[in-house]
């Protein structure tokens, strides 16, 4: 009842909340998801239909044949009527017809999306969940990066979608950015597929939807699309191996000298673990901790003190360096654009 | 056939008080169905209460975002614990009370057709419930410290592997479930024999209330889907100490096979549950109607076709798996085929309430507003049927809120529906009206509240499963308002379950038939018994006793 209206609510707003901020599955920006919001209006049509008869008969029987204790022949039971075929018959033909329909319009749209064909145009990216971080990897680009996906913005004219390849390290975990696409699981062991092309440029937000385990919540997504001359900057520059300041040599000892190596890389260094995010660029990123916070140097050094403080859970442990190491290895990481 | 003469009444009402020795043990080695019945209820009463009190504390947690309420290893054991629970330690229970009270006095029997069995799954279901409920002493979950498990109730492989959830905290869960299913098994078997086999002289299938029906056809589906669900368990057990590797997929175990397995038992589940709902409301709304049930033969195949169609639609919870377009089809046509018979149920009861003369009674407030929801929980059930729009709702909120517009809008209200009417045959108490109209309307303001809003923060982006979430993307006010009506269905609940103690102590008196009502448990005095029936009923319709009250127009002239 009320959440129909909440319903039409959102609908008529739609243009207000296309905010970055935005994650409504009602304000599309690409292919797949502008599909899927066509054909829930016509589902959201239908059964707001079918609510409007059968919810209004409801009422009318309730009020129109309530019992009244005024009634001449109050006490008496009113006449019984044990069924009718004629009637039973219709209001299962409907039904079918309605379904018929709507199955219809549903398998035009899964076909749509799930077997269109592949652009030479499109661009490949392969994803994998980790607990609880996203890890990309541009096989034909020779990138490895996390947490934050780069990718073109396409033109309908000269259409550039992007085709994940999806898969996880360990535990089940769920691909959904709301306004590009409908979520894909990642299931280890499987790939799975799916594409999306960002109609304008801008930062998509979204989230693991599947529950991974302790962090699930701080799984967060960021997916940029960016126009082709940003684009190509961006892949002209994650292509270079890793900045070396002289200035933070103190820094990349402590880094080089502690566990960090087993589990991040940095290319072109002995940091080459590869169970952690890779660092290589970790400073050309906007956030941290899978978007738990933004990337600042106080947020980078308290996260590598006790990763806890705004990720309990995270798999990342407590490294007990000191003030001064802390400093050193912050230093060095906020180099590495 | 004549109202039966309490030939014993006053033996037990001068009876010597016993010591609470006896009485305990009385209840322990007792097989009457009632008894048992009963306590099912209690039992899973109380779990609903533990399991409520868990989902409040959820809500306040996400009530803001960013909240440190509880933490996330807390959390993540609150919804795992809140949904097992509510599942396997209240749903099923509770209707299987009502099923083992109802079922043999429907059909004119002294028991169930296994007396034994029955004790037996009863008492193997609570062990299972408590030892569900040791977890927070004995388990170890993802954490290493002991508690409850965190994996969520369908548990999703390899999540609750060794690798993943060391410690025993997934055994614990793996195992209540496991022995909670034998008792599960067990009383479903019970209760399609007894149907079968225990109806009284002249009660053929045709004349069968619809009651009688529906939980034969929801046993049937309980012994077809917690066999899987069984097996998985075990397939479970082995990988974590017998070194399979069914769902290792560290060792090329599949992790899509679990959710088969657990999903062939999930989805008719969800029938499992809401059949005996329907089969409430089938004998509730007719007799505050003053009317025969619309189209009884139809009510009966509808039933049995859902029972069937339910075994085939339960991928439809694995759109978001990556299944070929062909498989994603087949599944929704399916899915969207279940519609058809549901909704031939919602047309057949709004045709009993037509040309009725329709008493708004606690009870038919109940099946009042279970008939709204339900419809509305079917419209947003073909919404997610839709894959395409399940790829975006799916694992949202908006599918928390249409599942529990199914458990809570539909279920819930069925059963309160269910308590005012039955109640006073329980326990010889009326329950207070008064009472139960604060309970009804408090109750039904907090559901709106809570589940209409819900939708909204799904459809705005909020995915399930998460203790907190992000300030800016606008979901805190809706938030807020979810969790303003967890507190209204609080204290309505606090006022039914103030309301069953008062009316155990203090509530008139019940006739044996209060409602002027139409099948056999209410030719029997209230309560019943301990045999039921002095004499085996003997019955020409579906309403002995509508024949009985009117013998000038007896039901039997117009059943073929």
């Amino acid at each position: 009842m009320l959440t129909r209206q909440l319903w039409l609510g959102i609908a008529a707003q739609m243009p207000s909340v296309t905010g970055s901020g935005s994650t409504s599955i009602f304000a599309p920006a690409g292919t797949p998801a502008h599909s899927i919001f066509g054909l829930s209006m016509l589902v959201l049509g239908i059964t707001g239909a079918i609510f409007l008869v059968v919810g209004g008969l409801l009422l009318y029987v309730l009020l129109r044949y309530r019992h009244r204790a005024g009634d001449a022949n109050a006490s008496q039971e009113p006449p019984q009527i044990y069924g009718s075929n004629q009637i039973e018959l219709s209001w299962t033909v409907i039904p079918i017809l309605i379904v018929v329909m709507l199955f219809l319009a549903t398998a035009r749209i899964i076909l749509a999306t799930q077997d269109a064909p592949k652009p030479a145009s499109a661009l490949d990216v392969t994803v994998i969940g980790h607990q609880f971080w996203w890890e990309f990897r541009y096989p034909k680009l020779g990138i490895v990066t996390a947490n934050e996906l780069h990718i073109p913005v396409s033109d309908p004219k000269h259409p550039t979608p992007t085709y994940l390849s999806m898969t996880s390290a360990d535990t089940d975990h769920s691909f959904w950015i709301p306004r590009l696409a409908g979520k894909m699981d990642l299931i280890p062991n499987r790939v799975n597929t799916m594409w999306i092309d960002p109609e304008s440029p801008g930062l998509y937000l979204g989230q693991c939807a599947q529950y991974c385990g302790t962090q699930h919540a701080l799984m967060l997504l960021r997916v940029y699309a960016d126009t082709p001359a940003q684009f190509q900057a961006w892949v002209t520059h994650q292509q270079q191996s890793a900045v070396e300041d002289s200035d933070v040599t103190a820094g990349r000892s402590v880094f080089q000298h502690t566990a960090c190596i087993s589990c991040h890389t940095v290319a072109g260094t002995v940091a080459t673990g590869t169970f952690g995010p890779d660092l290589t660029h970790m400073a050309s990123r906007d956030t941290i901790a899978s978007g738990a916070v933004p990337l600042t140097p106080a947020n980078l050094r308290a996260f590598v003190d006790n990763p806890a403080q705004f990720k309990p859970g995270a798999l990342m442990p407590a490294m007990h360096l000191n003030d001064h190491d802390l400093d050193a290895v912050t230093a060095y990481l906020m180099t590495l654009k | 056939m004549a109202t039966q003469a309490p030939v014993t009444e006053g033996i037990t009402q001068t009876a010597p008080r016993r010591l609470w020795l006896d009485v305990l043990h009385d209840w322990v080695t007792t097989v009457d169905h009632k008894k048992i019945g009963l306590m099912y209820i209690a039992y899973a009463l109380i779990f609903l209460v533990i399991a409520g009190f868990e989902a409040v504390l959820m809500r306040i947690q996400l009530a803001i975002p960013n909240n440190h309420f509880v933490s996330p290893q807390a959390f993540n054991q609150l919804f795992t614990m809140h949904g097992t629970t509510m599942v396997f330690f209240v749903g099923m229970p509770i209707l299987f009370g009502f099923g083992n009270y109802l079922v043999p006095l429907m059909i004119g029997a002294r028991d169930m057709a296994f007396p034994r069995l029955n004790a037996f799954s009863f008492w193997i279901s609570a062990f299972a419930g408590l030892l569900l409920y040791f977890s927070y002493l004995g388990g170890s979950g993802l954490y290493g410290a002991g508690s409850a498990p965190d994996v969520g109730w369908w548990a999703y492989a390899p999540l609750t592997l060794k690798a993943f959830s060391p410690g025993h905290s997934s055994d614990y869960w793996t195992i209540s479930i496991l022995l909670g299913g034998i008792g599960t098994i067990g009383t479903s078997i019970n209760i399609v024999a007894t149907a079968i086999c225990m109806r009284c002289p002249g009660m053929t299938l045709g004349r069968m209330p619809l009651l009688v029906w529906l939980y034969t056809v929801m046993s049937s589906l309980v012994f077809v889907t917690i066999s899987p669900l069984t097996a998985a368990q075990i397939m479970l057990l082995l990988d974590r100490y017998a070194g399979s590797h069914f769902f290792d997929t560290q060792a090329g175990g599949s992790a899509v096979l679990w959710m088969h397995f657990f999903w062939i038992f999930g989805h008719p589940e969800v029938y499992v549950l809401v059949l005996p709902a329907f089969a409430f409301a089938n004998e509730i709304i007719p007799v505050f109607s003053r009317k025969a049930i619309f189209g009884y033969p139809a009510m009966v195949a509808a039933s049995v076709g859902i029972g069937f169609i339910s075994l085939s639609v339960w991928a439809h919870h694995m759109f978001t798996i990556g299944m070929t377009s062909g498989a994603n089809t087949f599944f929704v046509l399916a899915t969207m085929a279940i519609s058809v018979p549901t909704g031939i149920k919602i047309f057949n009861w709004l045709a009993t309430l037509w040309g009725g003369k329709i008493h708004f009674t606690a009870s038919m407030m109940f099946a009042i507003g279970f008939l709204f929801q339900f419809l509305i929980a079917g419209l947003t059930g073909i919404m997610l049927s839709v894959a395409p729009f399940d790829w975006q709702l799916g694992g949202s909120y908006f599918v928390v809120a249409h599942f529990h517009y199914v458990l809570v809008g539909a279920i819930l209200f069925m059963l309160f529906s269910a308590f005012y009417y039955w109640s006073p045959k329980m326990t010889g108490h009326m329950l207070s009206e008064k009472l139960g109209k604060w309970h009804f309307w408090l109750f039904l303001i907090g559901f709106h509240l809570t589940f209409d809003t819900m939708h909204v923060p799904g459809i705005l982006g909020m995915a399930r499963r998460i203790y907190t979430y992000e300030a800016d993307r606008g979901w805190m006010g809706w938030n807020i308002i979810i969790s303003i009506g967890a507190v209204f269905q609080t204290i309505a609940t606090l006022i039914f379950v103030y309301n069953l103690v008062w009316s155990y102590f203090k509530g008139p008196v019940a006739s044996a038939d209060p409602w002027d009502a139409w099948t056999l448990e209410w030719s029997t005095q209230s309560p019943p018994p301990s045999y039921n029936f002095a004499a085996d009923p003997v019955v020409r319709s579906r309403r002995p006793l509508w024949d009985l009250k009117h013998p000038d127009d007896p039901d039997w002239k117009y059943e073929a």
